[in-house]
Formats: structure tokens, sequence, C-alpha cells
């Protein structure tokens, strides 16, 4: 079984000095490809770090970070944008969505920049998410739910080997919050895609295949 | 609670130094453009009252002989009738390094009230004896002197005030005066003047050195370039004020919700602004002040070359001006401010903190603009239509630029929702999109933009449209290879006599000042001669209209008397003094004579007026440098009373080059005003960005590809305006060549194109927008990822 | 237009010519520079005899020189009147030249006194150019359009008869003069000493004078008759420094007689007069021969002036009191002074003219 994401003794320290703050400290972990793994910590625990370092949005002091294959540390800028493009999907808690695009534009966004647009698939995917009619609105027309419906479609619809998700659910109440992350995995175990999904609920967290916890910069497995 | 309010208010700014010092720097421009050019206009008015109050406030009827100077002993006898008249000798004269006007006066007799008596008064026994007085900067001028010359900013720049005997003795008058001054209270039952003395002319008072009227078209040119200049700068004002409202709309609620009430809050904030407005009002005072004082040479310049109007070259402050600038400072940051304080004002308290639709909102009030812009723009078609009048050229201006500037954003809006359909590739469609989008915010700096470059367009284009016809012009008028201009009566004579053997051709000039269709104007004499016949210009005449000028059959016609009077050749009759009405034969350009002029054949002037001394003779020779000395050698002619051809084109030109110079140099202040707004928009809009590019970044959009993108938006939206400015200043330079020109100068030029200027200022423009646009792309690309992660990592 | 301002120029004008009159105003206003001694101005000469009619004349080489015409008279309406007609001259040199560039200098004055108003008007011109002077022949003093003409037969004394017009702003007179005595010479045969000092000028006056003409008030005009007085004198002399005006009478007694006197107020006073009968014999009153004591002042022109006089000469018997016409006859011109007609009684009775000058 192949690693969608590998991470070995990462550390990442913010600041300098006294007020240094050590957020990850020599952390390991694998995401089996088409697997799903659900991280959770306290509030400022670095788990959103963890997951921008492996987006290569966020740089890091030393370890290894190797996605879908790709050693993060020997990609350069350009590199790492490619691999944003391509082989990872992102979704935030918020401001996922290009407000100039409409949610057409915007769900397709991705595919179109990787080159692997498939306008059939996507229409399944607005389908799938009950968003389909809601096409020619604008992001600012839609509710918080709807917003990350598009944001996963759109994420999904580029076929990424990764989903990187930080609480995508948090700003949703929780039955639409459920809903919503019920569909991201079930596309995501169809399309074999790995999923790292960041979220201090532990109800959320027990749906995934497995489960990691950051406390004091270490990963564990919770017992 | 009104400190710890107006703290957590005030904290907004020291967290954005950089929009705090745009919203000054806006306001203080727009200060120093405005308050300067009314620095310049109040300083050549109170030089124009200063002309006009050294002999009696201007309202002194004046006596004339026909001859050009009257013998003094005719002031005795005027006198010695009852008359209140007092003697005055008037010449211009090279004195040290410069020519001078030496203004002879006779202080016993002089009318009560003019300056010149409260100068001459405390040393009237100096004065008699020989003391004079001259402004400063002609003392500087004049260099070393063998007179006793005192500095007093009360003379006009360029005229020595002194006793009339020394005047007389000085300009080679003795026994002669120039005219009388008539006092404005006469005794009752005198012998009219009709029948005393039948010689004279009696001028009245109006038609002196009118030089405020005579001028005035000049400074509500200025007037309405600095007010452009500030609405401009208002517009930076206006977008600084209304996104510190916008940022700050949570504080607002905040504050509100911990109990400041509402009212308090408003007027905390219009107290805010009232100490911007005050801060930039002074830094703007100061450089206006520096920015017309380094102009003021040139418009001095001008307004003597143009008007022979005397105007000091140092600026003095005066309060008047100061305070006027300040008043608009305020009036604009009212004006400025007053929608963001009308929109606090019907906030609900707790309105959500982020403006949901900016771009709906957007839309909407481009929807509101582009109709306020269609009345404005029927407003103008009518105002043309109607027309007359130079302050309705000047509101025709007016409606046509703001009707332009308001429905541009529209046209933007249309062009780049072209481009978004066009466009194909997910960024290039996304671009479009978002350059849409963000139009709302940025489109005040952009109509800014427009006035600037339609502005440049325009007066450009009438300047070189103007530029290319006097030249034309000049080489038509400037025939003569040289000009003498005798210093005598008598000189005069024996030139007249000596020139007959030595040049190809003679050509007198005689001329008088007149009335002419109830304005003051100048009546020449035209010997009938081919140099005329070959080259005068002309705009419009009768058949045969030389032999016909030459018969005394009729007269010809400045453009301006043409237009002001509405003489057409052929049909209408012009009223001159003692011959009557003669019909109107042709209609000649003469650039730069702000006054009426009209030309009769030489024949028939010197038989109505013999006495007219000849002023100047032009002169046809194949070599001029030779006729020049021979002249020099026999008369001894001081070489500014003998110029040649070449001379005279230079100080033409130099004359009309100075006209626009100020122009010229608002036009580039405007500009860079322009330029700073759009700096100011494009870097306040790159902190609102973060949210807007943060997922394309995490899309996978590298930083540096989307600072490209944020440069190449500035330069579309630049070029787009640079395209529509196009058009709109070519409109501009029509109703400044066909309206405003014709109502302030009486002149009618015809429209021409010059794609190099265009080619020159887009160039321009193009580097002011890169300007512009790079500081903040460069910020995104090289600090974006970290502004750009902190939106996610932020997020709540 | 009666309280017009007048201009600083005139003013500054007119002040030259006060230089004999007030000195002290004279060097007040930085006019000292002018020289208390006659730079190149002429100087008058005791014994020089006066020559006429050439005397009648300007002299350009003297600093200052007036021909000053005052008059009682009475209208047909009952009331009393007085004028007053004066040249000025003022030399900046000594000496003429032609047209304007000649430094003498003219001014005029007129007044005309009612019982409740008083009139004044003053011209300023400039020698050379034909606006203001003195000719011989025919007579004439003029500036602009006033002046004092002879009218006089050929071989008469040009003063024997004249006719004097002044207008202002709001009066105008039309007076004919015929002299019915001599004219009369003051001090040493015309040479008056003005100060223990010595300073003097030339003063000669022809006293006999029966007039007759109109005067035209803001009401209409008025035929009048009376009496009148010339005086004709030039210096080239200021007063001494301390002297600060004067107060100079001249009286037309009922029974025929005149007498002039003056003092010239300062650290000392200097008092002088002639006594002169009714066929024109003159004697000169030395220094303290006359006494003036002025009797209460009133308020003129917001100054307190002296309007009612004593005048005693003892050894001539002569002990008058004086009681203007109009107290308020303030010459309200660029330089102020007080001029006008009074009655006097005591000793003697008649009519006569004061002027007050330095208040
Ligand atoms: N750019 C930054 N600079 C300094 N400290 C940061 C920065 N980003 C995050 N941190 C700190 O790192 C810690 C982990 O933050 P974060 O990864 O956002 O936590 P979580 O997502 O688990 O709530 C927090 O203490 C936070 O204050
Ligand atoms: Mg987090």
């Amino acid at each position: 079984m192949t690693s969608a994401l590998t991470i070995e003794r990462l550390c990442k320290t913010f600041g300098k000095g006294p007020d240094a703050v050590q957020v990850l400290d020599n952390a390991n972990l694998e995401v089996p490809q088409g697997q799903s793994l659900a991280l959770t910590g306290e509030s400022g625990s670095g788990k959103s770090t963890l997951l921008h370092i492996c987006a290569g949005l966020e740089p890091f002091d030393s370890g290894k970070v190797v996605l879908a294959g790709h050693d993060i540390a020997d990609a350069d800028d350009h590199a790492r944008a490619t691999l944003r493009r391509g082989t990872v999907g992102l979704v935030f808690q918020q401001f996922n969505l290009v407000p100039s695009l409409s949610v057409a534009a915007n769900l397709s966004f991705q595919a179109r920049l990787s080159g692997r647009h498939d306008p059939d698939f996507v229409a399944e995917l607005a389908q799938r998410l009950g968003i389909a009619q809601l096409m020619s609105r604008y992001p600012e027309q839609l509710s918080g739910g709807q917003q990350q419906r598009v944001a996963i479609g759109r994420c999904l619809a580029a076929r990424p080997r990764l989903v990187l998700a930080d609480e995508p659910t948090g700003n949703l109440d929780e039955a639409t919050g459920d809903a919503v992350l019920d569909l991201m995995m079930e596309l995501a175990a169809q399309a074999g895609t790995a999923l790292l999904l960041v979220t201090h609920s532990t109800r959320l967290a027990s749906r995934c295949n497995a489960r990691v916890h950051l406390r004091a910069g270490k990963l564990q497995v919770p017992v | 609670m009104t400190r710890a309010a107006l703290q957590a208010l005030l904290s907004h700014w020291v967290r954005s130094p950089f929009q705090l010092a745009m919203l000054l720097a806006g306001l203080a421009l727009a200060t120093a453009l405005w308050s300067g050019v009314q620095a310049l206009n109040t300083e050549a008015r109170t030089a124009y009252a200063t002309a006009e109050s050294l002999l009696g406030g201007g309202n002194a009827a004046r006596l004339t002989a026909p001859a050009g100077q009257i013998p003094e002993s005719e002031f005795a006898r005027l006198r010695r009738a009852g008359w209140d008249v007092s003697p005055v000798v008037e010449g211009r004269m090279a004195m040290g390094q410069t020519r001078v006007t030496v203004l002879g006066i006779e202080p016993l007799t002089a009318p009560a009230g003019g300056t010149s008596e409260e100068l001459v008064a405390p040393d009237v026994t100096d004065f008699l004896a020989g003391l004079g007085f001259a402004h400063p900067q002609t003392l500087d001028e004049i260099g070393p002197r063998a007179l006793d010359l005192r500095p007093s900013q009360a003379v006009p720049v360029g005229t020595v005030l002194m006793d009339i005997a020394q005047a007389q003795a000085l300009l080679d008058k003795v026994g002669f005066i120039t005219h009388l001054t008539l006092a404005p209270v006469q005794r009752d039952g005198l012998t009219p003047l009709a029948t005393l003395a039948p010689d004279l002319r009696l001028t009245p008072p109006e038609d002196g050195a009118d030089l405020a009227g005579l001028t005035d078209s000049f400074h509500l040119n200025l007037t309405a370039f600095g007010l452009l200049a500030f609405a401009v700068g208002l517009f930076i004002v206006h977008s600084a004020v209304g996104l510190a409202f916008e940022q700050r709309r949570t504080m607002f609620r905040t504050l509100r919700a911990l109990g400041v009430p509402l009212r308090h809050l408003a007027l905390l904030l219009a107290a805010e602004l009232a100490l911007f407005a005050v801060l930039a009002g002074v830094a703007g005072l100061a450089l206006g002040y520096l920015m017309a004082a380094s102009l003021l040479p040139d418009v001095a310049a001008t307004l003597r070359g143009l008007y022979g109007a005397p105007v000091p070259g140092a600026l003095q402050f005066n309060p008047a001006w100061a305070a006027a600038g300040m008043a608009m400072t305020l009036a604009g940051t009212a004006l400025a401010g007053a929608q963001a304080l009308w929109q606090l004002w019907r906030l609900p308290v707790l309105a959500p903190a982020q403006p949901r639709a900016w771009a709906h909102a957007g839309m909407r009030s481009l929807r509101l603009q582009g109709g306020v812009a269609v009345v404005l723009a029927i407003t103008a078609v009518i105002l043309a239509q109607t027309g007359g009048g130079l302050v309705t050229g000047f509101a025709l201006l007016a409606a046509a630029l703001l009707a332009a500037a308001l429905i541009m954003p529209l046209v933007l809006a249309g062009a780049l929702a072209l481009g978004q359909a066009l466009a194909r590739g997910p960024v290039a469609q996304w671009f479009w999109a978002d350059s849409r989008q963000n139009l709302p915010r940025l489109s005040l700096a952009l109509m800014a933009l427009l006035l600037a470059l339609a502005t440049n367009i325009g007066v450009g284009t009438m300047v070189s449209s103007f530029r290319t016809t006097f030249i034309g012009w000049l080489d038509l008028r400037l025939v003569a290879e040289v000009t003498v201009t005798p210093r005598t009566p008598s000189e005069a004579s024996a030139l007249q006599d000596f020139l007959q053997d030595h040049a190809d051709a003679v050509l007198p000039t005689q001329r008088m000042d007149a009335r002419l269709a109830g304005q003051p104007g100048q009546i020449y004499a035209m010997k009938d001669h081919a140099t005329f016949r070959d080259s005068w210009p002309l705009l419009d005449a009768v058949p045969q209209v030389w032999d016909r000028l030459a018969a005394g059959e009729g007269v010809l016609i400045n453009e301006q008397l043409f237009r002001r009077a509405g003489l057409r050749p052929g049909t209408a009759m012009l009223d001159l003094p003692e011959l009557g009405g003669v019909p109107v034969l042709g209609v000649y350009p003469d650039y730069g004579n702000p006054r009426a002029q009209a030309i009769i054949g030489q024949d028939l002037f010197r038989a109505t007026w013999p006495e007219t001394p000849i002023s100047q003779f032009a002169l046809r020779s194949e070599t001029p440098q030779a006729l020049i000395a021979v002249i020099q050698d026999e008369f001894g002619l001081p070489s500014g009373q003998i110029t040649d051809q070449a001379q005279a084109k230079a100080l033409s030109m130099s004359i009309f080059e100075r006209t626009f110079m100020i122009t010229g140099a608002l036009n580039v202040l405007t500009l860079s005003i322009a330029g700073i707004a759009l700096f100011a928009a494009l870097v306040t809009l790159s902190g609102m960005r973060l949210v807007q590019l943060a997922p394309l970044w995490a899309l996978g959009l590298t930083t540096r590809r989307l600072a490209a993108l944020e440069l190449a938006r500035a330069l579309v939206l630049a070029g787009l305006t640079l395209l529509f400015a196009l058009p709109v200043g070519l409109m501009l330079a029509q109703i400044l060549l066909a309206v405003i020109n014709v109502q302030a100068f009486g002149w009618r030029l015809p429209l021409q194109l010059f794609p190099a200027d265009w080619a020159r200022l887009a160039l321009w423009a193009g580097l002011a927008v890169l300007a512009a646009a790079v500081p903040p792309a460069y910020r995104l690309w090289r600090y974006g990822p970290n502004q750009l992660l902190r939106v996610f990592a932020h997020e709540k | 237009m009666k309280n017009k301002p007048y201009s600083p120029i005139v003013g500054r004008i007119a002040a030259l010519f006060l230089l004999m009159i007030t000195a002290t105003q004279g060097h007040a206003q930085g006019f000292a520079g002018l020289g208390t001694t006659a730079d190149g101005f002429a100087v008058p000469e005791r014994g020089r005899a006066l020559d006429f009619p050439q005397d009648h004349g300007a002299h350009p080489d003297y600093r200052i020189e007036w021909w000053y015409l005052t008059a009682t008279l009475t209208g047909d309406d009952g009331h009393d009147y007085g004028v007053q007609w004066t040249l000025f001259r003022s030399a900046l040199q000594p000496g003429d030249r032609a047209g304007f560039a000649s430094p003498q200098i003219w001014m005029g004055h007129a007044g005309l006194t009612t019982a409740d108003n008083h009139f004044a008007a003053e011209k300023f011109g400039r020698g050379g150019t034909g606006q203001a002077g003195v000719t011989l022949d025919p007579f004439a003093a003029y500036i602009d359009d006033w002046h004092m003409r002879s009218r006089a037969d050929a071989g008469a004394d040009p003063y024997d008869r004249l006719d004097i017009r002044a207008t202002g702003p709001d009066f105008a007179f039309d007076l004919d003069a015929q002299a019915q005595g001599p004219l009369v010479f003051h001090g040493d045969q015309g040479y008056s000493v003005k100060s223990f000092d010595g300073q003097a000028s030339y003063y000669y006056s022809q006293p006999f004078y029966d007039i007759s003409g109109t005067l035209h008030l803001p009401d209409g005009p008025v035929s009048v008759t009376g009496q009148g007085w010339l005086d004709r004198e030039w210096s080239s002399q200021p007063l001494s420094d301390d002297q600060q005006g004067w107060d100079w009478f001249s009286f037309a007694f009922d029974d025929g007689h005149r007498m002039m006197g003056f003092q010239l107020r300062g650290a000392q006073v200097f008092t002088a007069g002639t006594w002169i009968t009714p066929d024109g014999a003159a004697t000169p009153l030395p220094a303290g021969a006359l006494q003036f004591t002025p009797l209460g002042t009133e308020r003129v022109a917001g100054r307190d002036v002296p309007v009612r006089w004593r005048v005693d000469w003892p050894d001539g018997g002569v002990s008058v009191t004086t009681e203007p016409l109009n107290p308020q006859a303030w010459m309200d011109l660029s330089v102020g002074y007080w001029e006008g007609p009074l009655r006097f009684s005591g000793s003697h009775t008649g009519r006569g003219y004061l002027e007050m000058t330095g208040y």
C-alpha cells in the first residue's frame, strides 16, 4: 500500500528566543493511499500548522514531509504550487471560494487549473453535493454549509491524491456538518483519495479509518 | 468616555499609518493646488489694484490728444478755466539694464485718494526735487543707477514713479504731457470741455488700464484648473475616508454596544476628520505657497506679455487666499466624509461587520452614477446648444467632464465583462471576473485618473493646435524684416524721410485708441502695399477687399471684435469716431491681443486724424542687418527700438509658450495627484484582497503569478481608462477651442490631432500606473505567503 | 464737501508755507533741513527802498511771500460778513525756471465768514506752467480760476483798484476793491522786524480799500459793501526757534484811523504794530508798545483758541476789546488756523480782522 503522505521527525517552531513556541517536536505520521485519518488536538496545539506544512504553504524547521512521493523539502515555490494544483486538495474552515467567480466556475476551477477538468464528473459531484441548482450564484449568496459543499466539490473535482481538510465543518451546525462530512468521506473513498481531517470532535474522528492526537508537539495514537 | 472612544478610533490610524498618510497627503495636495492657484490669482489681482490705485483708484477719466501728447500750456489753460485736471507724463525708456515705464505725476494737483499720494506725501519736497519710486523687483532689474529711486511695493512692476518735471526731461518730452486725469468731481458751471478744448478726447474711467476685466478670463482658467485639481484630490480623500469607515465598522459596533451614543460617535468622527483637515490644510497651504511662488514668475511673464499687466515675480503672503484655501479644505473634507457619516448614522447597532455584498452594492451605486452621468450629459448638451458667456462655457466643461467621469465605471465594467466573456482559461476568466468585482473600489481612483488624462489630452490638444496655428499666423503677420520704434514725433518724421531712401518699403504704423462697438480698442492705418495684399491673413472678406480698403471704403476688423460684436463682412457696419458707420470688409485673426482692433486705409486715416504720430515703422529689406546698422548709425537708436524679424518672432513665441506654461505645470501636477490616488487605492485594496487571493494561492497559484496578475490588472484598467480618456479629452479640447477660448480670448482655432502626444502621454501614464501598482504587487510577491496564510490561520 | 479730508501731499506742501508762521511745526515735521539760515535765498535788508510796481510782483529769490486781502463787509441783508483771499508763494530753491521744473510752489486760500458759518477753500499749484503765479503788467495774482487782478487806470498804482475772485465747493465771491488812500509801509520803511533775534521781512499794506461785490452762499447771492486791507510780505527767514505762532490784528477805526498789530508768541512775546492816520501817515509801534490780552478761549476745531482779546496801546490811548463775528472762524484746510472778522469797542470802536496761528 503506497503512502499518500509521510511525515518523519517533523519540527516546527514559531518565533525566537524566550517567545519561541515549539508547535511540532519530532512528529511522525503516515496516511496510506485511500485511507482517512483524523487529527485531533486542543485548540492551539498545532493542527493547522501541520496541515499548512503538508500543503507546502508553511515552511518547517527540520524533518521530512513526503507528499505522494514528492519530498516537499526538495520542492521550490513553483513545484509546491504545482503539487497544490494537482496532487493535494485543501478545504479550510472558511474563505475557500474565489469570491469573484460563480459557483460553477469555482467548482471547476481547480480541475481546470490542473488540467483534469471533466464536466460530467463536475455535474455529478454537484448533483451529489446538492448544489446543482446553485451553479449560477456567487459565493456571498450561499450559506456556510453550501459554501463548504462547493469547496469540497471543487477539491474533489480535481481528483487529488490527498485531501487536507482543516475543520471543514467547524463553521456549521452539527447536522449540516455531519452531512457534509459524510459526503466528503464517501466521495473520497470512492475515488481512492486519502484524507487528512483536522477536527476537535471525537465523534467525527471516530468515523475515520484512524486517528492521531497532537499534544505538546508529538503525534500519538490515542488509547 | 470621549477620551477612551477617541483613543479607540485613533488607534486605527496608528495601525494603518499608510492610510493616514494617504488621507493627509490627498487633502494636503488638494489644498495645495487650490490655494496655490488662488495665491497666484490674488497676487495678480493685488498687482492690478496696485496699478490702478496708484493714480486715484482708477476712477479718473482721462483727456488725451490724437497727436499722442498735449502741450503743457493746455493743462494751465484748463486749470485756469476751473477744471480740476492733473497732468501725467508716461513713456517707455531704457533705464539701467532694463526698459521701464516712466510715470511722471504732478503731486500738487493729482486727484486725491491714489496710493501715489501716501507714497509721495512724507517726502514731497524730495519728490519734487527728483526722488522716484519703483517696485523692488524693478530696482533689481535696473541695477546700478544715477537716479534717486526708493523701493515701494505700491508701484507696479516695471514702472518708475517720479515728478513730472523729471519725467519730462528723461523722456525728452519737456513742454508736453501724455494725458490729463480728470478729478471725479468738478465744480458746477464750468465751460464745457468740448468748447474749451475741442481737440482733446475724453476717455471714460473704465477704458483705462482695466486689467482686472481684461485678465478675468485668464484667472478663470486658472481657477477652473485649481478646482479640477482640488476635485481630483478630493477623490483620494473620499476613498481614504470611506475605507477607514468601512474598516472600523466592527469597532463602531463594539463602541456602540459598549454604550457610546451614536450622536457622540458621529461627533467624534467628525472631529477626527476636522482635525485631519486642519493638519493637512496647514501643510497644503505651505505647499501651495511654495508652488505658487515657483510658478509666479511664469504667470507674471504671461500676464505682462499678454495683457501688459504689471505683476511682480515674488509672492507676498496674503491671509485672504490662505483662509479661502483652508475653508475649501474643510468643506471638501466634509463633502468627502458626509457619505461615510451618513452610513454610520443609518447603521443598525448590530449590522454585519463585513459588508456582505460589495459587488452588489457597487453595481447599485454604479447604476446610480450612470443615471447622474446621463443627467449631466443632457445638461452639457443643453448648455452647448444655448451657450454664451465664459461661465456657461466652464459649466459646460464641468458637466461634460463629470458626466464622462461618472459614466466611466459603467463603461469599464462593460469592457471587463466582454473580456470575461472572451476569456478562455480558468485563470484568465478569474482575472476578468475579479477585475470587474473590484472595479467599484478602484473606480474613484480611476475616475481621478480619467480626469487627469482627459485634461492632459484636452489641454495638450488645445495648446498644440494653438501653437501650430499661431506659428503659421506669425509667419504671415511678421513679414517685415525690421521694425523701428521712434522715440519722439520729431524723430518719427526724420526717420520717415531717411528710410524712404534706405529700405525697400516703409510701412508706417499709425494708431489711435477708440471705442469700437462699445469696447475699448484701437484703430490702425494700413498702407496699400503688396506686403499686406500678399500675406495679411484674413478669415473672411468681401471681394476686392484690398482695393476697397485702400479706397477708404471700409474697415477690417480683428476676430475678437467680429465675434463679440457679430459684425459680418459685407453686411455689417462699424461705427468709427469722426467717420460714423463704415462697412466691414474683412476679418483677420489677431491672436494674443485681448482688445478690439480695426484697420482702415492709410489715406483715410491720415485725412481723418492728421495729427496722429507714427508709432512704428515696419521695413522691408533684402539686407536687414545692414539696414539696422545704418539706422543705428544715423539716429543712435538704442537696440530696444529696433527689432529684426527673428527677434520679433522669438518674442511672440516666448510670450505664447509662457501663456501655457502654467497650464502645463498644473497638468503635470494633476496627473501626479491622480497617480497618487491610484497608488493609495491599490495599496489599501491589496490589504483587503488577501482574503480574495488566499484561496487561489491555496489552489496552487504562486504569489509571483498572483503579483503579476495584479500588475496586469492595474495596467489593463489604466489602459482602458486611457482609451476612454481619449475621446473625453478631445471633447474637452473641442469645448476649450470652440467655446472657452472664444469667450475668453475672442478667437477660435481649428482642432488638430496630435497622436504622437497621446503616445507620449500613454507612456507617461503607463509609467505612473506601474509606479503606483508595483509596490503593492511586489509586497504580495515577497511577503504574500505569510499574509495569505494568516487568512487561514486566523480563520474563526 | 465741507469736511473734505485734505490730501497728505498738500498738507505737507502747506506746511512749507507756515515756516514763517509756526517755526516749531516746521521743525517737528522735518523741514528744518531747509535751513534756518537762508541757503541761497535773498535776505531782507534794512534801508532798501521798495520799488513799484516791481515789488507788487513776486520775489522768487525769497523763500516765502504772500498777497493777503481781508475785508469786513455788510450785506444788503444787513448782516456782517468777512472775506479772506490769499495767494502764498513758497520757493524750494531761489529763482525760477520754466515749466514744471519751476521750484516755485503756490497756495491759494479763500475764506468767507458769516455769523453762523465759515467757508474755506484752498488751491495748490506749481509755477512755470501758468497755472499759478503773479504777473506785473497787468498785475494779476492767480491760481486756477481764482484771481486778484488790477483794474487800475493806466499810470495809476496797480493796487489802486483790484478785482478779486475765488470759488470754493460751496461758496464764491466776486469783489471790486478801490483804494481810498496810499500804500503804508510797516517797520522801517517796509523792513519789518519779527523777533528779538532780528529776523525780518519786507512788509507793506494797502489798508484803505472800499469794497463792493457779491458773495455766493448756499442760500443765494448777497450784495455786499465794506472795507478791505491788503498785506504784502516776503522774506526768507523763518521765525526764531521758540516762536510758536502769531496773533495778527488789523483795525479800521470808525474815525478813519487804521492800526495793524501783531504778537509772536514764544519764550518771549514779541509785539509790533503800525498806527496809521486817515491820510496814510504811518507810525511804527516798537516791540512792547502794544499789549495783547486774551479774554477767554473758545473750543474751536478741537482746540482752545482765544477768540476775544483786549488790545492796549497805552501811549496812544487805545484800549479796545474785540468780539468776533463768528468764534468758529477756523480755516479747516490742510493747515488750519483761525481767521475772521471782528468788531471792537472800548476807547475806540470799529471793525477789523484777526488771524491766529499755532493753536
Ligand atoms: N505565524 C505564526 N506566528 C507565530 N505563532 C503562530 C503562527 N501561526 C500559529 N502560531 C502559533 O502556533 C500554535 C498552533 O497554532 P495552530 O496550528 O493554528 O493551532 P490549532 O490549529 O491546533 O488551533 C498556536 O499557539 C499559535 O499561536
Ligand atoms: Mg486550527
